[in-house]
């Protein structure tokens, strides 16, 4: 079975869930947990496959621990089933389940030596001692820490704990290594960097990796896959180009990126259909994916990034939107700038690199501006 | 007026701790003292000491005294440590809140009622299955075992419930069955409590009288005992040796103790640094 899973990962990449005949790994089916009278996870069903880096992402309170934890064994669905490499894991203890987790707050023994702290886990499984002393070497060397592998965790600092934190949950080798937000703690610079030691060190071993965060930056970039979660349920699974450039609901498209948000009623307009927003001055052209029909209540969604901006109006043309505004606010931020319009009652948000200096560019406060966009580029949205 | 306030406090401190204390050194001077009546100073020396130790019914009583002290400290902090384990860490089960707040009582209740309970109950086993035969160590030790685990149990507990669950959970993930985890992780990060449990179990022992003598037998004199059968024959110049050596004894254990939790609460704050909170 496993085979047949390398065989497919081997062809199709990064996007092992599209081989045929793939097995998924981790199986949830129809998990749900309540706490007393609050259900913290509802109902959810997910297939994770071999090798991928699945991200969790969701706001706070959400229930993107209380998956990990049930999927680690620390707590027990109140009802649905959990299989990881075809077995099923209700009432496997988490010390004799294929799982390590890397905890929120990292959990290091605080006394123990850092090299104790890695080594722990092999010696609970029995490995002998010169097999034990090679391989957490060899780990300490990958997440560079050689250096410190006789310091107490206290004696480090939060990126450093961090690395260890991964390095005591990866030399077990473990078929599925559950993250909970591993670089919260960090940096910048550090996180982007342990990002790509993450990526390699996942490229190296073959691990299945299952990410939580709500750093969607993060899931953006390290992810294979991307669950968005709201109040215990998924709201939609997919790339993260899928979630980025197609959302499904108006949650995931706010909840990652930026986005303009229209709301309106589906009208007729000439020969097709056109979305009137109360607060623009004119009708919007809808996207060719839009299947509704006339009188409902829509939302058309359009990522900053995809907005023009000029002091000329639009060539125009039945693709493309062309709206005329007021530029009202103006944010920099080095490589690209954020600029605020005001089109009728609404303001639109731009983004849009700084191909001149600050002091050079074309437009700017109080600017009289068309903002227009491909119709393609907008996403109509029902719920 | 803050001047005069602090004055005020200055001296309600000065006044409280010479309430305290002063008598404690006025014994520990007198011990020094080379006369044979007590109130009346004859010159320094160490005279007394010297007939203390000569004195076979001292050495007797203390060492006695140790014994019960240290089997006592010891098994208290073995079933206090397991007592608070099951109240923090076992789950929900049934009768835990009485059973949380039974383990206190010993802590409150008079030590004239706990005396007299033990004796009951060690005459009535008497009774029944001729055991305890004779009331001496093992009565003495039991009943400090009693109240000293109590102390330890609630030491303990305030560990255990600021410590959180997280690092038992992360050497169970990492392979560890329940009863390893125990001494992996949960029994060296209480040590210094248990430690501070022992001390303190130690001189709650060393010193106690009033159990001691209601569940001790005509051959078990505890120094206590023996200090205060003595003194009421009239004050004597070694005694107050005597005592001073246990205000020392005592002071130590309670100082170490003290240092330990001390030392541990310190150890929490940066554990809880750690963890990002
Ligand atoms: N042991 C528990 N008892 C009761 N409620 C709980 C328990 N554990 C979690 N919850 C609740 O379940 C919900 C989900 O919690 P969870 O820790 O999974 O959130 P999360 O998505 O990880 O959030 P965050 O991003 O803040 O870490 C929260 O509302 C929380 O209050
Ligand atoms: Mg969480």
């Amino acid at each position: 079975m496993s085979q047949v899973n390398d065989a497919a990962a081997g062809h199709y990449g990064d996007r092992p869930w599209l081989a045929p005949g793939a097995v998924p790994f981790i199986h949830i089916q129809g998990v749900s947990k309540r706490f007393g009278d609050f259900v913290a996870v509802d109902n959810v069903d997910l297939e994770i496959y071999k090798g991928e880096l699945f991200a969790l992402l969701g706001g706070s309170g959400c229930g993107k621990t209380t998956l990990l934890r049930m999927l680690a064994g620390f707590e027990e669905p109140s009802s649905g089933n959990i299989f990881i490499d075809g077995a099923d894991m209700r009432s496997v203890p988490p010390y004799e389940r294929p799982v390590n987790m890397m905890f929120q707050s990292y959990a290091l023994f605080p006394h123990m030596r850092v090299e104790q702290n890695v080594a722990y886990g092999l010696k609970r499984d029995g490995v002998p001692p010169a097999e034990v002393r090679r391989r957490v070497e060899e780990m300490l060397a990958m997440v560079e820490l050689s250096d410190f592998a006789r310091r107490k965790p206290h004696q480090l600092s939060g990126g450093q704990r961090q690395r260890v934190a991964l390095a005591r949950a990866l030399v077990k080798r473990p078929k599925v290594l559950l993250l909970d937000e591993p670089l919260a703690a960090l940096d910048k610079r550090l996180r982007e960097q342990t990002q790509f030691e993450l990526m390699n060190i996942q490229d190296k071993l073959g691990v299945t990796f299952i990410v939580v965060t709500h750093d969607q930056e993060e899931a953006m970039t390290l992810s294979t896959r991307i669950a968005v979660m709201d109040a215990g349920r998924f709201v939609q699974i997919g790339t993260p180009t899928e979630i980025y450039e197609y959302p499904q609901t108006r949650f995931t498209a706010s909840f990652i990126g930026t986005i303009n948000m229209f709301e309106g009623t589906v009208v007729r307009d000439g020969g097709g259909l056109a979305l009137d927003c109360a607060d623009l001055p004119m009708r919007l052209a809808l996207p060719e994916h839009f299947d509704g029909g006339e009188g409902q209540q829509i939302t058309l969604a359009v990522r900053p990034e995809k907005i023009r901006m000029s002091k000329t109006q639009d060539a125009g043309g039945g693709a493309v939107v062309s709206l005329p505004g007021k530029v009202r606010d103006l944010a920099y931020m080095g490589n690209l700038s954020i600029y605020r319009v005001e089109v009728g009652k609404a303001v639109v948000q731009i983004t849009a690199p700084n191909q001149r200096r600050l002091d050079q560019r074309e437009i700017t406060w109080d600017d009289e501006v068309h903002v227009g966009w491909d119709t393609a580029s907008a996403l109509a949205l029902t719920e | 007026m803050r001047k005069q306030r602090s004055t005020f406090l200055f001296s309600a401190l000065c006044f409280g701790m010479a309430f305290l204390y002063v008598p404690i050194f006025l014994m520990i001077f007198y011990s020094f003292n080379y006369s044979k009546l007590v109130p009346v100073w004859g010159g320094f020396s160490t005279r007394w000491y010297g007939v203390l130790f000569q004195s076979e019914e001292v050495w007797d009583a203390l060492a006695l005294s140790l014994q019960i002290a240290v089997v006592n400290a010891t098994f208290a902090t073995l079933i206090g440590t397991m007592a608070a384990l099951a109240l923090v860490r076992f789950g929900n089960f049934r009768g835990r809140m009485l059973f949380s707040g039974m383990i206190t009582a010993p802590l409150v209740m008079p030590e004239v009622i706990t005396g007299l309970s033990l004796l009951l109950l060690f005459i009535t086993l008497e009774g029944i299955i001729g055991w305890p035969s004779e009331r001496g160590f093992t009565t003495i030790t039991i009943a400090h075992i009693t109240f000293s685990m109590a102390f330890v149990a609630v030491i303990i507990q305030g560990r255990l419930a600021g410590m959180g669950q997280e690092l038992e959970e992360a050497a169970q993930d990492l392979g560890a069955k329940p009863f390893r985890v125990l001494f992996d992780v949960t029994l060296p990060r209480l040590a210094p409590g248990m430690l501070a449990g022992w001390l303190l179990s130690f001189t709650l022992s060393l010193d106690d009288l009033i159990i001691a003598s209601f569940v001790s037998g005509p051959g078990a004199t505890t120094l206590p005992i023996l200090i205060y059968s003595r003194v009421r024959l009239g004050l004597r110049p070694d005694i107050n040796a005597l005592a001073t050596i246990m205000v020392l004894a005592v002071a130590i254990g309670v100082i170490v103790a003290g240092w330990l939790l001390f030392r541990q609460q310190k150890q929490r704050t940066r554990e809880m640094q750690m963890a990002g909170k």
